[in-house]
């Protein structure tokens, strides 16, 4: 059961805020020009600035403030027309200047609206608190104590390499109501920002890492319930399973007369809890204050009215074109949307033949089986949507069935070109003529005495297999359909 | 006391309240009980000398952070030359395996990030 | 060759220039007067003879191929806050004492790019927090023109080894005061340009909204010479400014007609004692005789710059100087864990000023204390620079004291604010922003004292006025001429 069921059941509902930070696919770092690359031997994508040397300076990359306002646009965020860059001074090994330079009380973007679709079509909404800019920090390995934990061990490693690549926090309001919800956001963001191609969002290598705050209260109640913030969750999987966990911890612990306190807990994989990470919350005092290396940035309503006009359609605008528009299901829609090249091949194909339903049957079957027998994407092939349409054309104009038009996806994905020229070239339009119909039946009816005798004798499922003569008979050429009816009629 | 007023509201300067070791853990310098006295009595002195400030009228005057107010100074997306990893871990207090080594640490970090 | 030991920038260059002299030559007697008078002035942490004699041969090689460098050959110190690549830079800190630089600060390279030879690395207040070069951790640097005499600062070393001919150019960094404060005290040009001008690149950053490198000379001319070669937009700061040098010198006015000089209401000569306000009065009557209109002008705000500045600086530098924490460089103090790693290497390796400074700046940026101390302090600024903009109005320029007294002796000043009122004169102008500099006019013998010792005029300018402010100190210097009238008791090179 999910701790939102269990919740439920105990009459209490679970609200839940995410954190999350997502680092910024640019060339370089956020203010020096070492590498933003994952990977690699430690400590050799650093420079004076990003290792925090004495007199180095920050200079910001021009590209992740364009990355942070198209993200910003994308979640109908307000961009501020002034903003800035604060300190946050705070005491880490892994952050080399012991202050990390991020966007406090004036961020790049301000509030917004996450929508976002569960697996049965409903659509939700998240709204941000904020996205803000700021760097990232190097990377700890915590040595000596067997485990690669932090507790216990002797000492730990610091790796830079990340150290100043370019990271955007995402807050959002406590909007959330279930773990699936929470995934599904996080999911929805990811979405986005693959789409506008401002992060890979690749959990496992670190390019998005996130936080819940979760807190219950009883169903109907309106005030805030204590949170505890969860941390330590590699990927959507662990997301669902600790938020699920720790609604259940709370729901345990308050109708068993407990009371919830506010601290930070981690998650746990391999035993699937919660466990806390301090009893006590640490005074937090991170005096931040404007980074007086860095002036402030202004944002021209003339820059973000280009930066939107840019922006591609969004990622919610394109479900529900897909679900409503075109009638296709939610796991389709979802596949379309997860795979952004596969979707602008798709909507070229609908573009061209008008035909979603066709369209989606062709890309997410035949052609999606092809890319994967021959390992070369569908938008790499031969067959180009143009010829897509064709075959969709031909199909709809019964010129062709739908075996034939599976041989023909064949031959081109094999550099067979036009669909409508292998048709003409190679005589291969099916055959719609009463008579020459009636001659191929006839000469099946002939032939298989037998069968035909069965079927009067009341096992008239050996239809089937009469039809299916008569296919072969024709070179797969005859017209299902018209086999069919004359087939019932001559034995009737 | 770290009560924070409400935004925009100055609070009148209160120059006898530093709390010498707060601060010094704030700020990670380890101190004597002797330094505490001293820094103590040595900065309790300065903010009186601050306190002047509180004869300013500055309801309606805005904050300089810069004196000098330029804008969007920013740089391409292109890559510089970084520092050799050698170089680097030469003025490194320990390192090991290409890493810099640092003491065991105990608390747990507040970020994320 | 011990003529140009003595003379400015601008001959040694010429000489170089037009191969009288190669800047090997220049830089091997420059060693050796350096070798002399070191061990009676201490102007340096790092001496810098094998790298000299290398840059004076690279650059003997580009004169002779037929470059002209505007610094051919001129003997540079490098104040020890300021990166030179492979070159230890200490800040004149025990945290940092072992640490060698792995790359040069902006205004260095250009200072080496122009044929300058840095000859060393000079001795500053640790992380350039002081006024008098005793907070150094790492040596101490006496007065070259009385010995039981401080030099001044933070860029104390600097000037002293300029005024001991240790060198033909001293760079130094001012936050508060202290290239003009230490150029007073050691007769010498001391300039400040406007904030940005420079690039602070490769600056070991005290206070980043205040802090500017400058040069410190022995005339205006060379003053001009060493700012307008480190001057411009540099894309490693994203603070220094985008906007063209004006280039000085030539031809410089011959005289101050029509110039406004203002006159600051506020600031009361008396205070400073009956011979001192006398000198300043000479020297504004002297501006007047060059021409120059004086006009009173009011800095109402301007008593309110010291405390404004011991809330912005300590603030800034409380988290500039986090970063030594014993984990990349510098020194480590190892405790059980990483926490107390960082508060033992901290206590052991900063001074009790720089310990000060910290805890009173995170002491202002601190949860509930914010808005009183920093926010209001920002606000102070402000008035401060309206106050100076509203005086620009009426004056060109603003004439007044470097520094309320002539080098003091050591130990003189043992609570850190009097220490802190030396900068009284030159905090208000930094606050702002404006280029300003102290020029040498006259000489005072202290109370107790047995020699003269100088006193500096300070100008001020608007925002990006360098040229102007240089004219006119050119012209005050070359028609009194006080800096010549007595030589320093050691380093005289005569
Ligand atoms: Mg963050
Ligand atoms: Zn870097």
């Amino acid at each position: 059961m999910s701790g939102t069921t269990g919740a439920a059941a105990a009459g209490y509902e679970a609200v839940i805020g995410i954190e999350c930070h997502v680092e910024l696919k640019t060339q370089t770092k956020m203010f020096c020009g070492c590498l933003n690359e994952f990977g690699g031997e430690p400590n050799t994508k650093v420079c004076p600035v990003c290792l925090g040397l004495p007199g180095a300076l920050p200079v910001p990359n021009l590209r992740a403030i364009e990355h942070m306002i198209r993200s910003g646009l994308a979640f109908e965020a307000a961009i501020p027309a002034f903003s800035k860059f604060d300190r946050k001074n705070y005491f880490y090994p892994d952050m080399p200047k012991d202050y990390q330079i991020s966007q406090y009380d004036m961020p790049l973007t301000q509030g917004g609206v996450v929508r976002y679709w569960l697996e049965d079509g409903t659509i939700k909404e998240c709204r941000l608190v904020r996205i803000h800019l700021e760097e990232d920090t190097g990377k700890s390995t915590h040595a000596g104590s067997g485990d690669g934990r932090i507790a216990g061990s002797a000492y730990s490693l610091v790796d830079f390499n990340r150290a100043g690549v370019p990271l955007m926090e995402c807050v959002s309001e406590p909007d959330i109501r279930s773990a699936e919800e929470a995934v599904a956001f996080l999911e929805a963001l990811k979405r986005t920002f693959v789409q506008l191609g401002v992060s890979d969002v690749k959990m496992e290598e670190g390019s998005l890492r996130c936080d819940a705050n979760v807190s219950i209260r009883p169903i109907g109640a309106h005030e805030l319930g204590t949170k505890t913030e969860i941390k330590n969750m590699n990927s959507f999987r662990s997301v669902q399973r600790a938020i699920d966990s720790e609604i259940a911890r709370q729901v345990a612990l308050v109708t068993s007369g407990g009371r919830v306190i506010q601290e930070t807990r981690g998650w746990d994989e391999v035993h699937a809890t919660t466990h806390s990470m301090r009893s006590k919350e640490e005074a937090h005092d991170y005096r931040y204050f404007p980074d007086p290396d860095l002036p402030p940035l202004e944002v021209s309503e003339n820059t973000v009215g280009w930066l939107r006009v840019e922006l591609p359609e969004s990622v919610i605008r394109r479900f529900t074109r897909y679900t409503g528009e075109y009638g296709l299901n939610v796991q389709q829609a979802t596949q379309l949307i997860d795979n952004p090249s596969l979707a602008e091949y798709f909507d070229a194909c609908v573009a061209l033949s008008e035909n979603p339903a066709q369209s989606v049957n062709f890309v997410l079957g035949d052609l999606s089986r092809l890319a994967n027998e021959t390992g070369v994407a569908i938008y790499a092939s031969p067959v180009v949507p143009k010829h897509v349409a064709e075959l969709i054309a031909l199909l709809d104009g019964k010129t062709i069935n739908s075996k034939i038009a599976k041989d023909l996806l064949e031959r081109m994905w094999s550099g067979g070109g036009s669909p409508k020229a292998i048709v003409e070239r190679e005589g291969l339009a099916q055959t719609s003529d009463p008579g020459a119909v009636a001659k191929f039946v006839d000469q099946v009816l002939a032939a298989n005495g037998d069968a035909v005798a069965q079927y009067r004798a009341g096992k008239t499922n050996v239809l089937g297999f009469l039809v299916g003569q008569v296919m072969k008979a024709s070179g797969g050429k005859a017209d299902p359909a018209l086999v069919q009816t004359m087939m019932t009629q001559r034995l009737a | 006391m770290n009560t924070r007023l409400p935004h925009g509201s100055i609070p009148i300067l209160s120059s006898e309240k530093i709390d010498v070791r707060y601060v010094a853990k704030l700020a990670r310098i380890a101190l004597t009980d002797d330094e505490v006295e001293r820094f103590g009595t040595q900065l309790a002195d300065l903010l009186t000398h601050v306190d002047a400030l509180a004869q300013l009228d500055i309801a309606s005057v805005s904050a300089t952070a810069q004196v000098i107010e330029s804008r969007n100074v920013l740089r391409d997306d292109l890559p510089r030359p970084g520092l050799d990893r050698d170089v680097v871990l030469a003025q490194a207090p320990a390192s090991q395996g290409g890493f810099f080594r640092v003491p065991r640490i105990i608390a747990v970090k507040g970020e994320a990030s | 060759m011990s003529d140009l030991l003595r003379g400015t920038a601008v001959q040694v260059a010429a000489a170089v220039n037009a191969r009288q002299a190669s800047a090997l030559e220049v830089t091997e007697a420059m060693l050796a007067h350096v070798e002399g008078v070191e061990p009676g002035v201490g102007a340096y942490l790092t001496r810098l003879d094998e790298s000299a004699r290398s840059h004076a041969a690279r650059v003997d090689r580009r004169v002779r191929s037929g470059e002209s460098l505007p610094l051919a050959g001129v003997p540079v110190a490098v104040k020890d806050n300021m990166c030179l690549d492979g070159t230890r830079t200490t800040a004149a800190s025990k945290i940092l004492a072992g640490w060698v630089s792995p790359y040069t600060a902006t205004a260095v390279q250009r200072i080496i790019d122009a044929g300058g030879i840095p000859i060393g690395k000079s001795n500053l207040d640790e992380f350039a927090m002081g006024s008098s070069c005793e907070n150094s951790a790492l040596g101490i640097t006496h007065n070259p023109y009385d010995p039981t005499r401080v030099p001044g600062g933070s860029s104390g070393g600097s000037a002293a080894a300029v005024a001991a001919h240790e060198a033909t150019i001293g760079l130094g960094s001012d936050t508060g005061g202290s290239i003009r404060e230490p150029a007073a005290f050691c007769n010498l040009v001391g300039f400040k340009p406007t904030y940005g001008r420079i690039s602070r690149y490769g600056l070991i950053a005290f206070a980043s909204s205040l802090d500017q490198i400058g040069p410190l000379t022995r005339t205006v001319a060379d003053a001009a010479l060493a700012y307008e070669v480190m001057a411009g937009y540099d894309p490693m700061d994203s603070t220094s400014v985008q906007r063209d040098v004006e280039t000085t010198g030539k031809p410089l006015p011959g005289d101050l007609t029509g110039v406004r000089v203002g006159i600051v209401r506020e600031f009361d000569l008396a205070k400073l004692g009956a011979e001192a306000a006398s000198l300043y009065q000479r020297a504004y009557g002297d501006l007047q005789k060059l021409g120059a209109d004086l006009v009173e002008v009011a800095l109402p705000t301007a008593e309110y710059g010291l405390a404004t500045y011991y809330l912005i600086a300590p603030a800034e530098c409380s988290s500039n100087l986090s970063r030594f924490d014993g984990i990349r460089y510098g020194l480590r103090v190892e405790g059980d864990d990483v926490t107390q790693t960082y508060e033992q290497t901290r206590a052991a390796g900063f001074g009790p000023e720089v310990k000060r400074r910290i805890l009173i700046g995170t002491h202002a940026l601190s949860s509930g204390y914010y808005d009183a101390y920093y926010v209001r302090a920002q606000k102070a600024r402000t008035l401060i620079a309206r106050d100076f903009a509203k005086a620009f109005e009426a004056c060109d320029l603003i004439a007044c004291p470097a520094a309320s007294t002539p080098a003091f002796e050591f130990h003189a000043k043992s609570d850190p604010y009097s220490m802190y009122l030396m900068d009284y004169y030159t905090i208000p102008m930094s606050l702002a922003g404006l280029p300003a500099l102290s020029v040498p006019c006259g000489w005072i013998t202290p109370a107790g004292g047995t020699v003269p010792m100088p006193m500096g005029l300070q100008l001020t300018g608007p925002l990006f006025a360098e040229r102007a402010l240089l004219g006119a100190a050119h012209v005050y210097e070359q028609a009194t001429r006080h800096a010549g009238a007595h030589a320093p008791q050691i380093g005289g090179a005569r």
